[in-house]
């Protein structure tokens, strides 16, 4: 049964791979960036009517109208970063210690602790969503920032906690025991020599938190509204108001953070702590 | 002591994600009005919504079973591909839409496919189709292209991850004894990442079932997703017992992916038992 494909790979010329190679390879490459080069476009365009294959008229013109104050597409940008960074803080203060006692394989349950961690990921989150805003309606979270920032909270933790654990897990312990040695205390340890050397790694798990909150869409949209409003719900107001430069600008301003994560993530999460994230 | 240091952590997964699951289910049994448990939330939710639940089951299932094979396709060519450059130039290509926001992927999807898209504008200046039949993909398809989008970078990732780790003696010998790249791909490497496989797409699965902004901005009108359908419940009606029956729908669907997971899972442990 191998016989003939055998024969008909052999007698295929090879510019013939090369051509299937490299027309399958363009076709990826234009899948992958022919819907960011149309929002791309978008977000220069002035007039664009169908059929034209190109705008009309290109210009700035709706990058004034998004930064001027009453489009509330700059508060909806604070508001988002404002968020975000609360997020991030609560984020680590949560994680660390947990981080921490689950970087210890002598921890009794661990690998049961560590599934926990990972439920809210294993749930549709919408049904989730929804009843968290009415739980929060009863106690006076509703609509405040402090709301949504838990609800950002929870959705980002698996990351924040399994990150944190696999950079305590990657920090040499015999620095550790060095410093114990030399008389300091356990908490001057984990200060002075645990926390420093994990820190590349807690870096990564507070960007990745923090874009997780800047792009978190259901919870807001079931928690927040209509009084807190992020970037992402203003984005689909203008989708849906069918104002494409508008909500084109506002994607641009989401992409930027996560595209830069993307390419530099491998500098902030090192092999050796990738390597025993969830283990 | 350790179990001080986790509780914050702990505390935190039950009081807004435990609770609200555990109050989620059981509410989709309860009739609000009169107080009562019963079926009628679920009564009401199929006979308004059984359209949007086959939908969103075949949307699901269509964007997951294309994820999964253009994952393993690119992981595949990724270990066996005997091109370096096309390996390098695929290895940095394919990530980008990684740590795009679905809420973003929703918008540009919207943008490209849409009549006055640059899908259509690129077909009619290749003369594949003429301006009269431009259509708008912004319904069940421009669903499930949004999602391999989004999804296909990560399930790549961990596939091809898996794959890179695989012991390379076995692909060598196949090789060496005349099998194609396509046999090798099929009877050796992919039997030996199957779970990546299968974690990478039902997380894939769950991700996609829980996207409200995608369906929200991809798709005009009806027939639409459950999500959908949830949040209009809630935030027109203030209907929780339906919008919970839904919700219920939706743990289930993700339950049954789980289900046949982890019965494929202790089958092949007990294979393995029993060699």
């Amino acid at each position: 049964m191998n016989a003939p494909t055998i024969s008909l790979a052999s007698r295929m010329p090879k510019w013939v791979g090369a051509l299937v190679r490299g027309l399958l390879i363009v076709l990826l490459a234009v899948a992958i960036f022919g819907p960011l080069l149309n929002m791309l476009i978008w977000t220069v365009a002035e007039a664009w009517y169908f059929p034209n294959k190109l705008p009309l008229r290109w210009g700035f013109q709706f990058w004034g109208r998004v930064f001027r104050p009453e489009a509330g597409a700059m508060t909806a940008l604070w508001t988002s970063v404002l968020i975000a960074m609360m997020t991030v803080v609560f984020s680590l203060l949560v994680s660390i210690p947990a981080g921490y006692a689950l970087s210890r394989r002598t921890l009794p349950l661990r690998s049961v602790f560590l599934l926990v961690f990972l439920l809210p990921q294993a749930f549709p989150a919408i049904a989730v969503h929804m009843n968290i805003a009415r739980i929060f309606y009863g106690i006076g979270l509703n609509g405040t920032i402090w709301g949504v920032m838990l609800v950002h909270a929870i959705q980002g933790l698996v990351f924040s906690v399994w990150i944190a654990s696999a950079s305590f897990a990657a920090v040499n312990q015999e620095q550790v025991e060095a410093a114990r040695n030399l008389g300091a205390s356990p908490w001057r340890a984990f200060m002075n020599v645990s926390l420093p050397l994990a820190a590349p790694g807690l870096m990564a798990s507070a960007i990745f938190v923090f874009l997780i909150s800047l792009d978190e869409f259901s919870g807001t949209f079931f928690v927040g509204v209509p009084d807190v409003r992020t970037l992402p719900l203003t984005m689909l107001n203008a989708a849906l108001e069918g104002n494409y430069q508008i909500a084109s600008i506002t994607a641009l301003l989401l992409l930027v953070p996560s595209i830069a994560f993307m390419l530099f993530v491998e500098k902030f999460l090192k092999a050796d702590v990738l390597a025993k994230v969830g283990t | 002591m350790p179990i001080a240091l986790l509780s914050p952590a702990l505390l935190m997964v039950g009081l807004l994600f435990v609770y609200p699951l555990l109050f989620s289910l059981a509410y989709a049994f309860r009739n609000e009005a009169t107080g009562a448990w019963g079926l009628v939330n679920f009564e009401k939710a199929f006979e308004l919504y059984s359209n949007d639940i086959l939908y969103t089951v075949f949307i699901l299932v269509l964007a997951t079973v294309l994820t999964g094979l253009f994952a393993v396709a690119i992981g595949g060519y990724l270990t066996l591909g005997e091109n370096r450059r096309t390996v390098a130039i695929l290895r940095w290509l394919y990530r980008w839409p990684l740590f795009i926001p679905m809420v973003v992927a929703g918008q540009l999807m919207r943008t490209f496919l849409a009549k006055n898209g640059m899908l259509n504008n690129g077909l009619m200046s290749l003369g594949l189709i003429e301006p009269i039949n431009a259509v708008s993909m912004l319904d069940w398809r421009g669903v499930v292209i949004t999602f391999v989008w989004k999804q296909l970078p990560f399930a790549a990732l961990l596939i091809s991850g898996a794959m890179a780790s695989m012991d390379r003696s076995m692909i060598e010998s196949a090789r060496n004894l005349g099998a194609s790249r396509f046999h090798a791909l099929v009877e050796i490497v992919i039997p030996q990442v199957k779970a990546s496989i299968a974690v990478s797409l039902i997380l894939s699965f769950v991700t996609m079932l829980s996207a409200l902004s995608v369906p929200m901005m991809v798709i005009a009108g009806s027939p639409t997703m459950i999500t959908v359908d949830m949040a209009w419940r809630v935030n027109s009606y203030s209907d929780y017992g339906v919008a919970n029956a839904l919700g219920f729908i939706s743990c289930a669907m993700s339950g049954v992916v789980a289900w046949f997971y982890l019965r494929q899972s202790v089958r092949e442990q007990s294979r393995i038992v029993a060699k």
